[in-house]
């Protein structure tokens, strides 16, 4: 059969640059295929991802050489219309793609520019929104929607085009782990109906291999350095060696001294073949491995009792919330969006307050100090890092909080060059912010939280949308702080991080804390999992494979083996 | 806020009207009501609006916080206008009959009649505004607009608007928030030069993630074939009916009305003094 | 950037989602009574300097339609207009700069800040007023206090936040070499 989309030595460079951003590439995709990209940041993925969209040169414009064809077609003779109706693209910020006002409206959207006109119009909308379960929600806005339906509505709204490729972009970015789950298997399934050819850009190779892969193209610094199907590539080292994080099993089997070998199939826990000598291998590593001394009991940071907390809409975000963090604790506060976790936070950091209930930090009641004054003891660090600068240079912008407070400018300067030290910034210290990476931008906005020299910092989703060596590198930097006696409070729906960096996670879900234990013990209880929207680990599963008799313990003796032995 | 324009679902004549007769008549209307200051017809056009409101379904109960804001915003123009020129109304009747005081500030027949004249163009107007806002969907006005004639660009920059409004209001809050606990202040106690570059702390990040997100939003529009053809249908857009083309009718009666009215009157005010 | 392409449009929308969430949440008192600032003419000057003047006229008028619409006061066209007119002004008076080069000098910040200024009291002082008199009757004097009121808060407003948001974005758009690690 002949290929849909083909790749012939394409090279491209932006105007702005000074050099291609993707080299020599060569690849073809067929009919009914499903490929995933994947790479670490950085890698040339996206500009390629525009490239197959028409983006690139349409919209983007650069230098290329060699060939981009679409059934048989230079993409650079066609229009980016034409394209479109041969790839339906859907982006990583579902709130950018959905420009409707409501569902209805957005499904429509494309149609309309078509000038694709009543009763058809309608017709075409209800019955696509059947296909992927929104048709309850027409009439609804995005603001009502969850994440997962916002996802679904945008793949509604390629999918009215009877298109050949589907393009997602980091599908599961914004998604919590049951949803993301539940999108790979809607991707699976809208494949299957419309055998259009699925291409998926993602790094979480773990959750994209939840459903079926044919292949894996891996880049690397704009090239292309595998194309080969997952069972081969999770064989050799070149996913590791890309920064690109295997499955936890895999990891899991390697430690455990297991050759991993293609006819094992080891793209999917369900399917990897486990030998008995294998099985045997991780029996004998679980046995060898001490468990890890608990860990002492510091005084009580925060304290937080029967917090109540309802929204002007009427929403009760929080009910009867009692928790307390000690000094010292590195802490993941996890559950879907609307469980009640972000609130908690803005609760404690007094941005709302409580109808009810107290929040005291080492005993003293909080109710009374304004915003500012609660900031000098609990730091607040947002998400996106762009949603915190103000200022041109770095040494401005973390010298804000103190120079709003009137601290003598002196006395500024010392404590800023302390921060900067401590986030590993100095060496950047007259650079303008716009110059750095996304990651050390967000280490601006911890330092400028820092040289305040709060008790305890709370951050929300501090790892969302880095690859993975952009998630140990801040993951290991806050681990670094928190040995410095600094209390890390994380907001988040990464599993990986709750499971392997915080000590213990407080899980929320409808307003309520339903579980407060380790990682290892949350992400083993099915009931807590299912609750919570998250996903068991596959580590549980390899331990019950196995045969071991407490895959919790296992689960926790893995991530403590990698902390002691495998990070340092 | 998912609501912020007040907008009430129900099924009443009004409702039925499209987007676009709604919004022709909603201009008629404002420009007859504009055009005359005939204390009849702004009467006649205030009890009018009422009607309306009543056949609409809407209570005032419903728009009363938007009754609110309107009623303070009066009374503060009536104030206004007599602190700055209590003798306008002599100036337009030519007439002067005193009723109390003395000077500048001497109260005339003629001074209230334009006050109640002033007062009735309020009535006349903005009931028929938040008449438009409570039965107009707003998935319905960028359609609407471009069914009237506005290039379809420009009325989906509208849509756009309508869209964007709730998050763009989400990001201040956040950001607003974040900025606070550094310690940000844009409350009195700061001096006004301090207030503003507060505010542009809040500011900066709003807009470069603004940005973004047109980057964002521009290229997801083009890869669904926005600005394809000349023209694009609506799935909201609906076909005018009999009743709508009556209304369009009636209100460009109104506003031939007015402009007789300002003929046999010799001057937009109908003077009860000569 | 400067043309009208779905980038524009985009900008224009998003513009005035902008100009309405500062006109009508943002509370910033001024030292005239019962009057509050008006940073979305900082805003919208920005937006008119990036997008180009079609995009500062429809940010403008759609964004300051939607207030007065918002607050249910019916609509203040004479206000609505002014509002549109220094959008579109400051798109046409700010053609030449080349902000995407990152490049906003101090001269430019001048020749800004006296053409936001000329616009101001072109838009309040009199386009607003006049088209107060003709729509509405009001006393001269009372509407021209008023504008001269509102032009001279403008002014300010947009001299400090369209000013420092500029110098932001320019700040902001990369310029390459230069750039090295210290110890």
């Amino acid at each position: 059969m002949d290929p849909i989309l083909r790749f012939e030595s394409f090279t491209f460079q932006y105007s702005s640059q000074a050099e291609p951003t993707v080299f020599d590439i060569s690849f073809s995709v067929s009919r009914g295929e499903k490929i995933l990209i994947a790479g670490p940041s950085g890698c040339g993925k996206s500009t390629l991802a525009n490239c197959i969209n028409g983006l690139i040169p349409f919209s983007y414009k650069g230098e290329s050489t060699g060939r981009v064809t679409l059934n048989g077609r230079e993409t650079k003779d066609l229009s980016i219309f034409e394209i479109s109706k041969v790839v339906g693209t859907v982006l990583q910020d579902s709130d950018g793609q959905f420009v409707g006002l409501t569902v209805a409206e957005d499904i429509a959207f494309a149609l309309e520019n078509d000038c694709v006109a009543d009763p058809e119009l309608h017709e075409r909308v209800r019955s696509v929104a059947e296909l992927v379960d929104v048709a309850t929600h027409l009439g609804h806005a995005p603001g009502e929607l969850s994440g997962g339906q916002k996802q679904r509505v945008s793949l509604a709204g390629v999918l009215v085009d009877d298109v050949d490729i589907l393009l997602f972009d980091e599908p599961l970015a914004n998604l919590d782990p049951a949803t993301g789950k539940q999108a790979m298997e809607l991707i699976d399934e809208m494949q299957k109906k419309t055998g259009a050819a699925v291409i998926i850009i993602e790094h979480r190779l773990e959750d994209v291999l939840h459903r079926d892969v044919d292949r894996i193209i891996l880049m690397r610094d704009g090239r292309i350095i595998a194309d080969a199907p997952p069972d081969e590539l999770l064989s050799g080292p070149l996913l590791t060696e890309t920064g690109i994080r295997e499955p936890l099993y895999i990891t899991a089997l390697k430690y455990a001294g297991a050759e991993i070998t293609p006819d094992m199939l080891p793209h999917s826990i369900r399917t990897v073949v486990l030998s008995d000598e294998v099985k045997e291998k991780v029996r004998e590593w679980y046995r060898a491995m001490p468990p890890a001394p608990p860990a002492e009991a510091m005084p009580e940071l925060l304290t937080v009792r029967d917090l109540s907390f309802t929204y002007p809409s009427g929403h009760r975000a929080l009910k009867g919330i009692t928790v307390s963090i000690r000094r010292g604790e590195l802490t993941a506060v996890v559950g879907t969006n609307g469980a009640g976790k972000s609130t908690f936070a803005k609760v404690v950091c007094g941005f709302e307050l409580q109808q009810q209930g107290t929040v005291a930090l080492e005993g003293q009641d909080m109710m009374a100090l304004s915003i500012k004054e609660r900031a000098d003891r609990i730091g607040y660090v947002m998400q996106n890092p762009n949603q915190m600068i103000s200022k041109v240079q770095i040494f401005d912008e973390v010298a804000l909080g103190l120079r709003t407070r009137g601290v003598p400018e002196e006395e500024v300067t010392a404590r800023v060059e302390d921060a900067l030290q401590v986030c590993g910034l100095w060496p950047f210290r007259s650079w303008p912010i716009s110059a750095l990476s996304f990651g050390q931008k967000k280490r601006v906005t911890i330092a400028s939280i820092l040289v305040l020299e709060p008790d305890m910092i709370i951050l929300d989703e501090p790892t969302a949308g880095q690859d993975y060596r952009h998630y140990t590198d801040i993951m290991e930097f806050l681990t670094e702080l928190n040995a410095r006696g600094i209390t890390v409070c994380m907001v988040t729906h990464d599993m990986h991080l709750m499971l392997e960096y915080a000590r213990r996670a407080i899980v929320f879900s409808g307003g309520e804390i339903i579980a407060d234990d380790t990682g290892a013990n949350i992400l083993t209880d099915e009931a807590i999992i299912r609750r919570a929207s998250l996903k068991e680990t596959s580590l549980y599963d390899l331990a019950l494979r196995c045969g071991l008799d407490s895959p919790r313990d296992f689960v926790q003796r893995f991530i403590d083996y990698e902390r002691e032995a495998v990070r340092k | 806020m998912t609501n912020l324009f007040n907008y009430i679902d129900r099924s009443s004549p009004i409702h039925r009207l499209t987007g676009a007769t709604k919004f022709v008549c909603l201009l008629l209307w404002s420009f007859a009501a504009m055009s005359t200051y005939d204390t009849r017809m702004l009467l006649a056009l205030a009890l009018l609006s009422f009607a309306l409101f009543r056949l609409s379904k809407i209570g005032l109960r419903d728009v009363r916080f938007m009754l609110g804001f309107t009623a303070t915003f009066m009374v503060i123009n009536n104030i206004l206008v007599y602190l700055f020129s209590p003798q306008h109304g002599t100036e337009i009747y030519g007439t002067s009959h005193i009723l109390l005081g003395s000077g500048r500030y001497a109260l005339t027949q003629e001074q209230l009649f334009y006050h109640l004249n002033y007062f009735l163009k309020y009535l006349a107007t903005i009931p028929i505004v938040l008449l438009f806002v409570s039965t107009t969907n707003p998935s319905e006005f960028a359609a609407s607009l471009n069914k009237l004639g506005v290039k379809y660009s420009v009325a989906y920059s509208v849509a756009l608007a309508l869209r964007y409004i709730p998050d763009v209001q989400l990001e201040y809050h956040e950001i607003s928030q974040a900025q606070q606990a550094r310690g940000i202040e844009m409350s009195k106690k700061a001096s006004l030069v301090s207030r503003l570059r507060s505010a542009s702390s809040i500011l900066i990040p709003l807009i470069l993630s603004s940005m973004e997100k047109i980057e964002v939003v521009s290229n997801a529009m083009e890869l669904r074939s926005f600005g394809k053809h000349k023209k694009r249908t609506w799935y909201m857009g609906r076909p005018f009916r009999a009743a709508d083309v009556a209304s369009m009718v009636f209100c460009v009666l109104l506003v031939a009305l007015a402009f007789t009215l300002n003929h046999i009157n010799g001057s937009r005010f109908y003077n009860p003094f000569r | 950037m400067k043309n009208f392409s779905v980038k524009t449009i985009v900008a224009t929308g998003i513009g005035a989602a902008l100009f309405f969430v500062l006109g009508r949440f943002v509370v910033i008192p001024s030292p005239v009574p019962n009057t509050n600032i008006s940073i979305q003419y900082g805003l919208l000057a920005f937006i008119a300097a990036v997008y180009g003047p079609i995009a500062g006229l429809l940010a403008g008028l759609i964004g300051h339609f939607f207030i007065d619409f918002s607050w249910g006061w019916g609509v203040w066209w004479s206000w609505v207009i002014a509002s549109a007119f220094f959008g579109g002004v400051m798109g046409l008076l700010t053609r030449k700069l080349t902000l995407e080069d990152g490049e906003f000098s101090k001269k430019d910040a001048v020749g800004f800040n006296v053409g936001q200024a000329v616009a101001h009291l072109l838009a309040w002082v009199l386009i607003a007023p006049v088209l107060d008199i003709l729509m509405y009757a009001e006393p001269a004097n009372k509407v021209f206090i008023q504008g001269l009121t509102s032009a001279a808060i403008n002014i300010v407003a947009t001299g400090i936040v369209g000013t420092l948001l500029l110098f932001a974005y320019s700040a902001a758009k990369p310029k390459k070499g230069s750039l090295k690690k210290e110890d």
